[in-house]
């Protein structure tokens, strides 16, 4: 149920509302929860709604677990 | 240069993290998109035997009360009233009914993929009244306020929305707090974070060392997750790790909160299989009365006896973690996707249709469990 997919805002339509596309498929969705999004976004849509953008992942927060990991499992990080 | 993936990488670690610890090592996830992708991927016959990986009451389909649902039922049997909902909710059996079957005998019932929708049906059809059914935890709910806010805005007076929302901590906390079910950690639902961001979670590891992780839903993000969780146990150091912050930021969507407060307050939820939980409902505030199905179109003062059968569905111990889907003596059997009795086998996104789907070898679950009630 909590299922978001992936989508990039094609264009801003205004009154909260944007053109989004993902895989080819276009449609409308809404800005409410996500008044900051701009046109080449990519965000997550749940429900029609747009819930968060997608940013790329934080080297802090990932980077010592990543390297832990691959230490114990006995070999580099690529 | 290392010959590893990603996800074998985190195999190996999960295996060295969780060697030395005492079995079994019971993981529940509260995410209906999380039980899907681990059974999708056969995560739980990848991990090593000691881990025991339980859904919990992560589909919010599941989680609904046969008393709700013949509340939604009740208005749907009104004429004057058009009901709107997502699309699980059509096969979801109440007590002698469901959404679809009063469909088939003439009640109007209409599928929308988003409130907004029922919204617009609402302007479209001013004689009737439309009634949004609102479910989902705090990923969905923002949506629902959104809608509710725009029908103030639009002066549009025959929408209305009966909010069976529900809240995701005050569930964890109750879990939590259950020592006999005997959960070691808690791989934490992405999306339900992406809104409310890591604080209202960070009780798991202060209050009752259990270790936590934020989790997304590709098969690597599980697995990592799962990695996280095994390095806090084998550490003995529970702080909560979000390993999805390329969608879950520490603060969350503020602007998702702002609109869920301005429309809904806390209030006891009834749960399926669970009982009555203090906090984890929403409901509307004051301001938005004129919008609250619940209190305009009041509940059926009696309700229709249980289907003899049904009695013996287990969802409630499904959902609990304390039997795997098919210790249910009516799975596969009385209860299948085709003829569901139990709402886990309804949902899309239930444990027992997860099982059904994909796991279609039951020895190694059924093992699992008898690991871990073996140990309570």
């Amino acid at each position: 149920m909590c299922l978001a997919v992936p989508h990039t805002i094609i264009r801003i339509l205004g009154s909260g509302e944007a053109l989004a596309e993902a895989r080819g498929v276009r449609r409308h969705i809404r800005t409410d929860c996500l008044p900051s999004a701009e046109k080449g976004d990519t965000v997550l849509v749940h429900a029609g709604f747009a819930i968060e953008k997608v940013l790329p992942e934080k080297e802090e927060e990932l980077g010592t677990l990543w390297e832990e990991i691959y230490t114990l499992s006995g070999e580099e990080p690529s | 240069m290392t010959s590893l993936s990603p996800a074998k990488a985190c195999l190996e670690a999960i295996e060295k993290w969780q060697a030395p610890l005492e079995k079994p090592l019971k993981i529940m996830e509260v995410c209906g998109t999380h039980t899907m992708a681990i059974a999708r991927h056969a995560l739980k016959q990848l991990l090593p035997p000691g881990i025991v990986l339980v859904s919990g009451p992560g589909c919010p389909v599941c989680v609904t009360h046969q008393k709700d649902l013949e509340h939604a039922l009740e208005m749907a049997r009104n004429p004057e009233i058009l009901l709107t909902t997502y699309g699980d909710m059509l096969r979801v059996p109440a007590y002698r009914s469901s959404l679809l079957e009063e469909r088939a005998r003439g009640a109007s019932v209409t599928v929308v993929t988003s409130a907004m929708e029922a919204l617009e049906l609402a302007s479209k059809e001013p004689k009737k009244k439309v009634i949004f059914l609102g479910v989902g935890f705090e990923t969905t709910a923002p949506a629902t306020a959104a809608a509710i806010l725009r029908a103030r805005e639009r002066k549009i007076s025959n929408f209305f929305v009966l909010s069976l929302h529900k809240r995701v901590p005050p569930v964890l906390r109750y879990l939590a707090s259950r020592e006999n079910l005997q959960i070691r950690g808690f791989l934490l639902p992405g999306h339900v974070a992406t809104i409310l961001g890591e604080l209202p979670f960070g009780f798991l590891g202060e209050d009752f060392h259990l270790a936590s992780a934020i989790a997304g839903f590709e098969r690597e993000d599980i697995l990592l997750g799962m990695a996280a969780l095994l390095r806090q146990m084998a550490r003995g150091e529970f702080r909560l790790r979000n390993v999805y912050s390329r969608s879950v930021r520490p603060e969350g969507n503020p602007e998702a909160r702002k609109l869920m407060e301005e429309v809904f307050e806390s209030a006891p939820a009834l749960w399926r299989g669970l009982g009555t939980l203090e906090d984890s409902g929403l409901v509307l505030q004051k301001n938005y009365h004129n919008f609250d199905a619940a209190r305009i179109f009041p509940a059926p003062s009696t309700m229709p006896k249980e289907d003899p059968l049904e009695k013996l569905c287990r969802c409630g111990d499904i959902l609990m973690g304390r039997l795997a889907p098919h210790q249910c003596p009516l799975f596969g059997t009385s209860c299948t996707p085709l003829h569901p009795l139990g709402p886990c086998m309804v949902s899309g996104e239930g444990s027992c249709a997860a099982a059904w789907k994909y796991e279609k070898n039951a020895s190694r679950a059924a093992a699992d469990f008898s690991l871990a009630r073996e140990a309570e």
